[in-house]
């Protein structure tokens, strides 16, 4: 985190170039695309559609779903925005574990198999691959996600150390995309359980030096539905598609209720 | 139809939308309309910096940053303005940390900063370490934050609700001199509830527009799938004129064949260009500060090697971002998520492999004309009472022809928080202004004649068309043969968008239904967006004629504005005025622009 004091030389003005590597051709391949359609305004029965697609080599499942909404048919229905793994949009099943389709390489995956895409599961389906996100912002909104510092503010900023701004870097690359929550078995059977995500954005704060709520937001995790649900199946971290430790995350919460009840 | 009514309604919640919004939302009965969820917008997609002359690592004052955002834009830009946002950066990021954002800190606990194009030390000497930053995911937190500022301030959301049509009346005026003209003013919003299909009327005081841009127009783009121009769109139809449509900014550094943006910060650490040769070839187009000129220059100048024939790669159809000579784990702490898409999407591993890019669309310098108030002006200089924008929707003008990287970020900022308190203060004395009559009547007959359309033509093929040509013809290089070329493709497309036919007929999330409405948005600004680019015959920052090689201060120091009217055409184009307004100077002379 702190600045480096040695500044890099200067870089050559010219090098001999290798070969160079990275993009050149992209070969075409074939793959069986299905998805799990679901749409209560036409029929209360959730059904799989399939269809065989010539994709190229940087292609995503996101453009596998494009290309179907695009040029097969329009009324296949997700969540898409950035489409580079920053905006948290498009988590879903693919093949049975939680990604972002916009970050799954479709050559990565084994396409001699259907690839099967599923909405995230413990969340209402409201049509095809599109959940209602709101429980999971209400979890969200329930452990005060915001600086509470109630000591008077300097004219310039905050100071906090390079060691105590790392302290909490990995939690604050959340980007709230339910992948972890809705890989959870405890919330799949739990709906009320904080699942994952919320409290891995209460682990953010509390462990920010400047913040002051640290106690209020340990206590509404100390519920029955908190911290205490958590069974350390590593699913959520698996499922992170920003690379957060999410159980790591969870265990220090865990340590924090103990060590400042005590 | 349900009707709502709010003193200020927010179209929005990307940095500068979220931003009003904690203003306006302590101060008056506020609601935010967002096409999306809050988080989703691509404010969180920036990645190096939010400049601001806090001078914590070297010295540094508002003062620098203002001449290098003038000069940046090449002399275009509204230097009242672009005053205002320098000596506000200072206080806007100083927000933000008591918001409590995560920059990275400096060994004694400040807010670090580094190297981006074009700020520089005392008019030009050598660059300066200006921007704040949080690692390479600098727009994530300040979204994040913002975000997490609304949920503390309780500020009421309508997840998924686009909005469709701006709600204007207008009264005649009569000016001192006897003269009558039309005044605008503010009603409210149309808005489309994506999860049911339902439509609601938000009648408002105050309307803010902070929709963001319209990347969606190019096919190579680091713009997210919904940056569609809505926004400017609904304003342009409503009678507002656009400034400055023609400037477009590619940025440099989009990886090849993707657009995914790889952010300025890895040149600011350090990282250069190189072609296919192994040359530094920045040190031949500016060879002051090389690597980190502003993006107009170096985009330009990545295009024109690719042109020349030292292209990488086996189509030479890229340059390369060389970061081979950094320490990785330097990379690491500064870099992070832009070495993992070099890795997760091209397979390149920046440690000891040059990364292929190429010039990616970024960013519209133009969009609503707005005074410093954020206030939206009708034509030069008239505001529309309770009417604002901010953000990349809007044109202040502070990037002038050619934005410097992490200015955007503090524009949504400093102009953001304008614009909501300026809202909430018109919304406090002001009276509603009555809905017209038959609001919906526009909003409902087009997506209805949409569902019930036999028409044949997929959006999707129009879409890829339009963005086909803009790449082709009015992407980093122009001239007049190109841009009526892409004037050509755009009335045969607007023509067979008359004929789109979806295929979705529900009422329930149908986003197929909406992608049409938005590719309407899109055609009308790549029409604007190109007939403005034919009109200005000279080249200036981010628009680059090559039949017109050259800055000409005496024709074209102008903004451009380009209204909507049936009664007039622009080097023939039907149904488009253009006209002029001046620029505003208040220290700095036009120079020569030399890095």
């Amino acid at each position: 985190m702190s600045t480096p004091t040695k500044e890099a030389a200067e870089p050559a003005s010219k090098i001999d170039m290798k070969e160079s590597g990275g993009g050149g051709e992209v070969p075409s391949f074939e793959i069986t695309l299905q998805v799990r359609r679901y749409d209560p305004e036409f029929s209360d029965e959730a059904r799989w559609d399939e269809w065989k697609l010539t994709m190229y080599g940087t292609d995503r499942v996101l453009d596998a779903l494009h290309k179907v909404k695009w040029n097969i048919d329009g009324s296949l229905t997700f969540r898409r925005s950035c489409a580079h793994g920053v905006c948290g949009s498009d988590a879903m099943r693919i093949n049975g574990r939680n990604r972002l389709a916009c970050k799954v390489l479709l050559k990565d995956l084994d396409t001699s198999k259907p690839i099967m895409v599923e909405p995230i599961k413990g969340l209402p389906v409201e049509k095809d691959l599109i959940v209602d996100m709101e429980p999971f912002f209400q979890s969200y909104r329930e452990i005060m996600p915001f600086m509470v510092n109630n000591s008077p503010a300097p004219t310039a900023e905050r100071l906090q150390s390079p060691e105590d701004r790392e302290r909490f870097d990995d939690t604050t690359k959340c980007i709230l995309c339910a992948a972890c929550t809705s890989s959870c078995p405890v919330f799949w059977t739990d709906g009320q359980y904080f699942g994952p995500a919320a409290i891995v954005n209460a682990h953010r704060f509390i462990f920010d030096s400047r913040d002051d709520a640290g106690d209020m937001r340990l206590e509404v995790l100390n519920d029955k539905e908190g911290v205490w649900r958590c069974r350390t199946t590593f699913n959520c971290t698996d499922a992170c598609p920003r690379g957060i430790e999410v159980t790591k995350a969870i265990q220090e919460v865990k340590r924090a209720v103990l060590s400042r009840s005590m | 139809m349900q009707v709502h009514k709010y003193d200020v309604v927010i179209v929005g919640a990307g940095g500068a939308g979220m931003r009003a919004a904690i203003e306006s939302g302590q101060r008056a009965h506020t609601a935010v309309l967002t096409k999306l969820y809050p988080t989703r917008s691509h404010t969180g997609a920036a990645q190096g910096g939010m400049c601001a002359a806090l001078a914590n690592v070297e010295e540094d004052n508002w003062e620098w940053h203002t001449f290098d955002t003038v000069k940046g834009g090449d002399y275009l830009v509204d230097q009242d303005a672009a005053e205002v946002m320098a000596k506000e950066a200072i206080d806007a990021v100083l927000d933000l940390e008591k918001m409590g954002l995560p920059f990275n800190r400096t060994p004694e606990g400040k807010i670090d900063q580094r190297r981006f194009g074009g700020h520089t030390r005392d008019h030009g000497k050598a660059a300066v370490r200006r921007a704040c930053y949080a690692a390479d995911r600098t727009g994530h937190m300040i979204l994040q934050t913002l975000y997490q500022n609304c949920v503390k301030h309780n500020v009421e959301f309508y997840n998924e609700y686009y909005v469709l049509d701006l709600l204007t009346v207008e009264e005649e005026v009569t000016r001192e001199d006897g003269s009558t003209y039309m005044q605008k003013k503010t009603a409210g919003v149309v808005s489309y509830d994506l999860a049911n299909g339902e439509i609601h009327v938000f009648q408002a005081k105050s309307v803010v527009f902070a929709t963001g841009g319209l990347g969606k127009i190019f096919k190579t783009t680091s713009n997210a799938h919904t940056l569609t121009a809505d926004g400017m769109a609904l304003a342009y139809r409503a009678g507002i004129p656009l400034e400055d449509m023609e400037f477009v900014q590619f940025h440099p550094t989009g990886l090849a064949g993707l657009g995914i943006l790889l952010s300025e910060a890895a040149r600011g650490e350090g990282a250069i260009l190189r072609n296919s040769e192994g040359e530094r070839f920045m040190e031949r187009y500016a060879p002051t500060i090389k690597d980190l000129a502003p993006r107009d220059i170096v985009a330009r100048s990545m295009a024109n090697e690719v042109r020349e024939g030292r292209g990488a790669g086996p189509n030479k159809d890229y340059v390369l971002l060389d970061l081979t000579h950094l320490e990785p784990a330097h990379i690491d702490a500064k870099l992070p998520d832009i070495t993992e898409f070099a890795r997760t999407y091209l397979g390149v591993e920046p440690y000891t492999e040059p990364v292929p890019v190429f010039p990616t669309c970024h960013y519209a310098m133009g969009g609503v004309p707005t005074n410093v108030k954020s206030e939206v002006l009708q034509d030069n200089d008239t505001v529309v009472p309770g009417l604002f924008a901010a953000g990349e929707v809007a044109c202040v003008s502070v990037h002038g022809s050619n934005r410097l990287g992490t200015n955007s970020l503090l524009d949504i900022n400093v102009f953001g928080k304008r614009a909501g308190l300026a809202a909430a203060e018109y919304a406090a004395t002001a009276e509603f202004v009555d809905i017209p009559e038959n609001p919906t009547e526009f909003t409902e007959n087009q997506l209805n004649a949409m569902r019930a359309s036999t028409g044949g033509e997929r959006t999707a093929t129009l879409r890829t068309e339009l963005q086909e040509t803009m790449d082709a013809n009015m992407q980093v290089f122009r001239s007049e043969e190109t841009i009526k070329e892409a004037l050509a493709v755009i009335a045969d497309l607007r023509k067979r968008y008359k004929n789109v036919q979806i295929q979705d007929k529900g009422k329930r999330f149908n986003l197929d239904l909406l992608e049409a409405v938005e590719l309407g948005f899109l055609l009308d600004m790549a029409e604007v967006m190109t007939v403005a680019a034919l009109h200005r015959k000279e080249s200036r920052g981010g628009h680059y004629r090559e039949d017109f090689p050259d800055r000409d201060d005496e024709n074209f120091m102008l903004h451009s504005m380009m209204y909507l009217d049936p009664e007039s055409s622009t080097d023939g184009t039907n149904g488009i005025r253009a006209d002029t307004k001046p620029v505003v100077f208040t220290r700095y002379e036009p120079m020569e622009r030399k890095y």
